[in-house]
């Protein structure tokens, strides 16, 4: 070793050793890989096997689903029985989005620029435990507290038919009990209250600091420090905050499931039952005793969901990655 | 921040000399509307958490948490969650050993090799994957194996590759997080001494990510082993312990808490004590009770990982 002559030797060693590590290499650079494509032939791959499933019912002449399906009303096609699904799924996505929404801007405020700092972490972890609470066990609670003889729904419901039933969402004979899309739309709120907070709140923590001192130092309110230099930064954050919420609204099954008492209809009437009913929610319903021919239907509204929810959180990304790229280069 | 907090204590007096009473009124009325805010938000948490702790106790036990339901009738108060939580145990141990290998080498993809489009399609798609509805994730599993093994097929590892749909993304976008920060230095002290590059990514950065990459393993997990929807497609349900997860319908803690309450109150004859009309809900707010204290034991062990066994970085 510390002659020169052993030195070729040792380089030889080096390399042969280098061309064996070589093969390690290449496994694991292939494995790292492969990992990673695989993310993109599984996403690929629930949209064919949805696809094949739903082949049958796709295909399927009305008559034979309206006679093979037990729930498949007469006269309709797929089509025309995934509309009201479909409306139903966007209408409760929308009505905890308007919910939400606000209430997460709140809080990210709050917790971004009014909570003491000290607490920030904190506050923000107790809202994150909001996301860690089983959505079965949301259902639960909302039938008790929200539905029940005494729960708290009937008054609210009654309330906003009394004063708000000139709108055509507030109107007709609220649910008793509250088993109403209103309702589940509440507690939908409260679960995708966390995502949008955290989003926002990361997003109004990056606004500039300088923005922030000069509206200040020019005599602005904090409120209004927060009107002209925190909100106008955020908003594409926010939007896509809302976006990721509103995503997850749509796909959201036990709580609707538990709840809302299903109609399949084109209503705008919130407070009443039976009138409308989400995509998620009637294929866990009737799923567990559907026939073949059933499970192809359920399969087939599977899929429009699948697009919906796909699209929407494509859309959602696709202003977050914009953003990313832009802060990045200031 | 400290501007924003400091600014009413520090002069308060002569910010507020020169704005008119409208605009101290707004900015009064929106601090009272953002303080609401988080209270609302609070508001479900506690009341949440009031409901679970106050209806799971009635029926919580020793007995309840080691006994099955297989032959328990009526208003009987008997019966208990074990082949359920068994059930979760299993599945979700299932999706962990799927999911986790997956979602680790392919955040090591993203953090050590990914460049060009590839990489920056998996990102993406990570991404939108953690917005898939979960009950999409069981009507995949349900297709996948309905074409593989014909229609009604019904057993555990259906419901694990369910789970390991959602669970994937997390554990992809925590582990790709944690791979980031460990400091460049280490690698190129590995690779300057000669250490081939794969040896590098196993000895020295899993090595120092690893209390990082635990605690995103765990937030997985508790982020799925509260799914209900695609267990009930995919694993159905059933009274009776079963520990085979290639063979036969599985209990689930969520899907228990649904079909318990699904079965509603109990009819019972007038007189009979050991008839307990409301036995089906105390059952399901007991599983309930249980179920959330696994999830938030799931996350307090995760977060001290997490603070105890951090990468020391930069201090020494």
């Amino acid at each position: 070793m510390t002659t020169t002559t052993a030195r070729p030797p040792d380089g030889v060693e080096a390399l042969r050793k280098k061309r064996s590590s070589g093969i390690g290499s290449g496994l694991f650079a292939g494995l790292s890989t492969g990992s990673g494509a695989l993310i993109l032939v599984v996403l690929a791959a629930v949209a064919a096997f949805l696809l094949i499933q739903a082949w049958p019912a796709l295909t399927a002449d009305p008559a034979d689903l309206n006679a093979g399906v037990a729930w498949f009303p007469a006269d309709t096609s797929l089509l025309q029985f995934v509309g009201p699904l479909v409306f139903g799924t966007l209408l409760a996505a929308a009505l905890a989005l308007a919910m939400a929404t606000p209430v997460a801007i709140g809080i990210a405020l709050f917790i971004s620029h009014y909570a003491p700092r000290r607490f920030a972490s904190g506050l923000g972890y107790l809202i994150d435990l909001l996301a860690a609470i089983p959505s079965v066990v949301y259902g639960l609670w909302g039938v008790q507290v929200l539905v029940g003889e005494n729960g708290i729904g009937q008054p609210v419901q009654q309330i906003l038919n009394d004063v708000l039933g000139f709108i055509p969402l507030f109107a007709g004979t609220p649910a008793r009990p509250a088993r109403s899309l209103f309702i589940a739309s509440m507690v939908l709120a409260v679960m995708i209250l966390p995502i949008i907070t955290a989003v926002s709140r990361e997003v109004f923590l990056q606004t500039p600091r300088l923005h922030e001192e000069a509206s200040l130092a020019l005599g602005a309110t904090r409120w209004e420090m927060i009107r002209m230099a925190v909100l106008p930064f955020g908003r594409s954050g926010v939007v896509s905050a809302a976006m990721l919420g509103l995503g997850r609204a749509l796909g959201e099954t036990m709580a609707v499931l538990m709840i809302l008492s299903p109609g399949m209809t084109y209503s705008w009437h919130v407070l009443e039952a039976g009138k409308q009913q989400t995509i998620a929610a009637n294929i866990a319903a009737q799923f567990p005793e559907a026939n073949p021919l059933g499970v192809n239907t359920l399969i087939a509204t599977g899929l429009a969901l699948f697009v919906i929810t796909l699209a929407v959180n494509m859309l959602a990304r696709w202003i977050v990655s914009r953003r990313a790229e832009f802060s990045g280069a200031n | 921040m400290a501007v924003s907090t400091a600014t009413p204590t520090a002069a308060p007096a002569f910010q507020l000399e020169g704005v008119g009473t409208r605009r101290r009124v707004v900015n009064g009325v929106m601090t009272v509307l953002v303080v609401l805010a988080f209270v609302l938000a609070m508001t479900p948490l506690i009341s949440v958490t009031w409901s679970v702790i106050a209806e799971g106790f009635k029926q919580l036990s020793p007995y309840f948490l080691t006994h099955s339901m297989r032959g328990v009738v009526g208003g009987a108060e008997t019966g208990g969650i074990y082949h359920a939580m068994l059930g979760t145990v299993l599945i979700t141990l299932a999706a962990t050993v799927i999911s986790v290998p997956i979602g680790l080498f392919a955040a090591v993809y993203l953090v050590e090799y990914g460049k060009g489009p590839l990489a920056r399609w998996v990102t993406f798609f990570v991404d939108v994957m953690t917005g898939i509805p979960s009950i999409v994730a069981g009507l995949f599993a349900y297709a996948l194996f309905a074409v593989l093994l014909g229609p009604s097929a019904k057993f555990g590892l259906i419901g694990a590759v369910a789970l390991s749909v959602l669970m994937t993304p997390v554990v992809v976008r925590s582990s790709e997080e944690m791979l980031r920060l460990v400091p460049n230095e280490l690698r190129e002290a590995a690779l300057a001494l000669g250490v081939p590059k794969w040896l590098t990514v196993v000895k020295v950065v899993l090595r120092t990510a690893v209390a990082g990459l635990t605690t995103g393993v765990m937030i997985a997990i508790a982020r799925v082993i509260g799914e209900t929807a695609p267990l009930l497609l995919t694993v159905g349900f059933t009274d009776s312990i079963n520990r085979n997860l290639f063979e036969g319908r599985m209990m689930t803690l969520p899907v228990f808490i649904y079909s318990s309450w699904h079965k509603g109150y109990v009819p019972c004859n007038a007189g009979d004590l050991a008839c307990n009309t409301n036995i089906n809900f105390e059952r399901a707010w007991a599983a309930a009770l249980t179920l959330i204290v696994i999830v938030m034991l799931l996350n307090l062990v995760a977060r001290l990982i997490a603070r105890f066994f951090a990468p020391k970085t930069g201090t020494h």
